[in-house]
């Protein structure tokens, strides 16, 4: 009975499922955020609110502490406010959470709440509320503060205060389309007479008519389809030759050979046909962006990759993702992390290495207080730094993009439909040339119109289009299951890979639920050292050993140094402590044990070791399994402790090889490469970055932490990898999909053509049909990858 | 035959000037929310005065 109740409540303010602690009369909350909102109206007879839509709140998941006070700051204020007088002013705030008619109607009533405010006004389409307000009795910050309240918290981007912008694109080719028209329209009108065969009648007047029809086709000409001819000229004046180009022809002869008729008074011209023409391709192009809008894959928000930071909340270092940081947060960055945003250094000194964004890797070094840009990689001791400006995601994305990590090898369709647009134009212009010719014989006065619909037709752009979209929305697609490509790109190299490649630690093992043992001998505080020194590093073992110790250490660590694949060292209060492998520390003696050691040397003494067992992640078997001969070979930094384990895992036909160098691992790599493998390589990012690198895709496999790589190709979660063989498997079903738009595209082109060619398509048809192709081969590709990665991602669910 | 002409330029200049209208009115930004407006005149502003009416009353 009691579950029953539980399930049905529902939040009276955001329709989250509420427990039955927290009621307001009769109705019930979900939480104290919701509970206060409804309070705040409630108190200003603003119920309506809840009348509109049924639980039409947002659940105030995060109490936000972040005051705008900023936002009184004379120069901030003069940034965000488009009107500013004495006695009113104007604001355009973003406002994300609006979704439904009950926030209009709040949003527009905010005057009740504050009597400060005018008057607001939403703009649904943007997400915007322009607030008109007297600066004598509200601030700016109350104003915000008082949407905040309400769940409703302004985004505020002070590089460009207002929401992303309807692309004034679109304006634009609304008054293309609507001059286009106009012309087309009255051009017809003027056409009539000759339509009903009135032209031997009156020559006088069918000049005038036709003179009108010139003087009303040049601003199509001149601007309507400005678009296509400019980026037609572009190509040319280069040298090249795109997609653009036959429409161009088309238009510009048709166009000339109607004002040649006209002026030499050989004939009506075309200008009905031309108007007509630039009229359905701008409509055609208007509905495929509406097309393309509906279908968008926004990168920015919907590719999130995990990277996460330790964040200080009270006296704890706890993980916390990137876009949930706030100004003013306190982090701590761990040797080779990456800083996620822009901000102040709190300790003394520190070395910063930027090549993720400039490319120069000599570490550039930051006093304290000094600015610290987001991108940059920590060489060294680990440093407290303060937040100072929030960082977008899509900025570490684009970090990620930076040509200095890309892959030297170039995407094979798009080189592929360069050439073949290329060669498609050339092929059509032949065409067309062979097709005027004949149609010269049988019939000369239909030759100007069959060209134009022969190089309308010809357009290949459902060709064009078939690629991006088909990988953009596996790349959406993959991210939803936690592997986060770094571009579309590596879909197809994915596709291609027939070798995979994996690493132990933290890879096929994951930290959780350790068994950590020392053996030797320690003083309480010499533990409480290493404690502090692993805390330095982001290797698994190194966080193994941290967990284990717990506890803060005051002591400091000088000379901080990590050796990638052999351990970690630094001074403490004068002794030089060194944790990592057995050589590193200056261990020669045998021990037996089945588990990953870790010694610890004082001053070149070894005092012991760490025996640490990690556990497999779930369901890694059977991954390896499925990918049967696929998985090639496993190298470990680690010796060979696991060997037995890591043998009943994997495949017989695998390589298991140990005690691997972050060389012996890239060169590895490249030997198969030689071999003519293509490589996946998974890998914690660390130790075997080049390695990473090196493969035909690097995937870095990460729980929870900011240790990434740029040389990676992709992020995969932890949790994920046992679907690896399911996100091999996509990959290549998605170039089965672009291939089979490929060939859908083809026929539509060939068909079309065919009719055109014969005469059988008029210019008009011709650009009817043209966009239609293009959306159903979008359509098309759309759909089968989201019903494939269904279907498979089923699979997996029934299996595990 | 005059006439005819001078029609014509009658008509299209007043189909220019409703060009000119269209292009200023899109300029201004009458479409670029075109739904809002139609939720807002749905709102009842009558019960602004009503809770007031009734709170001086209280």
């Amino acid at each position: 009975m009691e579950t029953l109740i539980k399930t049905d409540l529902t939040c009276y303010h955001c329709g989250e499922p509420s427990d039955k602690s927290l009621w307001m009369g009769d109705k019930p909350f979900c939480c104290y955020g919701c509970k206060t909102v409804y309070e705040i109206l409630l108190e200003n007879n603003l119920c309506e609110y809840y009348d509109l839509e049924e639980n039409p709140g947002t659940q105030l998941r995060y109490v936000s502490e972040e005051t705008y006070a900023f936002l009184d700051e004379k120069d901030i204020r003069k940034k965000m406010l488009t009107f500013d007088s004495e006695t009113f002013a104007r604001v355009q705030f973003y406002v994300p959470a609006i979704h439904c008619v009950s926030c209009i109607w709040l949003m527009e009533n905010l005057q009740k709440l504050n009597s400060g405010i005018l008057r607001s006004e939403v703009n649904f389409a943007r997400k915007t509320v322009t607030i008109d307000f007297k600066p004598q009795e509200s601030t700016l910050s109350s104003v915000a503060k008082l949407m905040a309240a309400l769940g409703y918290a302004p985004r505020i981007n002070l590089d460009h205060n207002t929401a992303p912008k309807h692309s004034p694109f679109d304006q634009a080719l609304l008054l293309k389309l609507s001059i286009a028209g106009f012309c087309f329209g009255n051009v017809m009108l003027f056409s009539f007479p000759e339509y009903l065969g009135l032209d031997k009648s009156d020559g006088q007047l069918m000049q005038v008519f036709s003179w009108l029809n010139i003087l009303l086709s040049v601003p199509v000409f001149m601007y309507s389809d400005k678009d296509y001819l400019t980026s037609a000229w572009k190509s040319f004046k280069q040298r090249q030759i795109n997609i653009d180009v036959p429409i161009a022809i088309g238009l510009v002869a048709l166009f000339a050979r109607s004002i040649w008729d006209i002026v030499t008074g050989y004939g009506p011209g075309y200008m009905d046909s031309f108007t007509g023409l630039v009229f359905f391709l701008l409509i055609g192009r208007w509905f495929q962006n509406k097309t393309y809008q509906s279908l968008a894959f926004d990168r920015d928000f919907k590719s999130y990759f995990p990277l996460a930071v330790l964040r200080r909340i009270k006296k704890n270092w706890e993980p916390v993702v990137v876009y949930n940081l706030e100004k003013d947060d306190q982090i701590r960055i761990r040797n080779m992390e990456i800083v996620p945003a822009d901000c102040l250094l709190l300790d003394e000194e520190a070395l910063f290495d930027y090549s993720f964004v400039t490319g120069e890797s000599r570490p550039v070094q930051v006093r304290k207080g000094e600015l610290v840009y987001a991108g940059g990689k920590l060489i060294g001791q680990p440093v407290t730094l303060i937040v100072e400006k929030k960082t977008s995601q899509s900025h570490l994305t684009s970090l990620w993009n930076n040509d200095v990590f890309q892959k030297p090898e170039e995407s094979k369709y798009k080189r592929l439909i360069d050439q073949a647009a290329r060669r498609f134009t050339w092929v059509i212009l032949g065409l067309s040339l062979v097709t005027a010719a004949y149609w010269y014989v049988i019939d000369a006065s239909q030759v100007w119109l069959i060209i134009t619909s022969v190089l309308i037709v010809a357009c290949p752009c459902a060709l064009a289009l078939t690629a991006p979209f088909t990988y953009g929305n596996m790349l959406r697609i993959f991210g939803r299951k936690r592997l986060y490509l770094k571009n579309a790109d590596v879909i197809e190299r994915m596709a291609a890979v027939n070798a995979v490649v994996f690493d132990k630690t933290g890879t096929i093992t994951h930290g959780k639920e350790p068994k950590v043992n020392y053996t030797g001998e320690l003083s309480e505080t010499e533990l409480r050292w290493i404690g502090e020194l692993t805390s330095y590093s982001t290797h698994p073992l190194s966080k193994l050993i941290h967990k284990h110790i717990g506890g803060i250490s005051i002591a400091t660590v000088d000379n901080f140094k990590e050796i990638p694949g052999k351990g970690i060292e630094g001074k403490i209060e004068g002794d030089l402590v060194k944790i990592g492998s057995a050589s590193f520390t200056g261990f020669y003696g045998q021990v037996e044990d089945s588990s990953s050691r870790v010694f610890v040397a004082i001053n070149h003494e070894v005092r012991g070791y760490f025996s640490i067992q990690t556990t497999v992640r779930n369901y890694m078997k059977e991954m390896l399994g499925r990918l049967g001969t696929q998985c090639v070979a496993m190298l470990s930094g680690d010796n060979k402790a696991d060997e037995v384990q890591m043998n009943t895992l994997f495949y017989p036909s695998a390589r298991l090889l140990f005690n691997q160098s972050p060389h012996d691992k890239l060169h590895y790599i490249s030997n198969l490469q030689h071999h003519g493998e293509k490589v996946m390589m998974l890998g914690d990012g660390l130790n075997d970055s080049g390695a990473l690198k090196q493969a035909d895709v690097g995937l870095a496999v990460t729980d929870d932490t900011g240790v990434f790589t740029p040389a990676c190709d992709g992020i995969l979660h932890g949790e994920s990898i046992s679907q690896l063989d399911t996100f091999l498997s996509l990959a290549k079903s998605a170039t089965t999909i672009v291939k089979a738009g490929f060939v859908l595209s083809f026929m539509y082109n060939a068909i079309a053509l065919s009719f055109a060619v014969s005469g059988h398509l008029t210019p008009l048809v011709a650009a009817i049909l043209m966009p239609l192709s293009s959306i159903s081969v979008v359509v098309f590709t759309t759909l089968a990858v989201n019903v494939t990665a269904n279907r498979r991602f089923k699979g997996i669910n029934h299996r595990t | 035959m005059k006439i005819i002409i001078l029609l014509i330029l009658i008509s299209l200049a007043i189909a220019i000037s409703f060009l000119v209208i269209f292009y200023w009115s899109m300029k201004s930004g009458q479409y670029d929310d075109t739904y809002t407006p139609s939720i807002r005149m749905l709102f009842e502003d009558k019960k602004k005065g009503d809770n007031q009416a009734n709170q001086t009353k209280n």
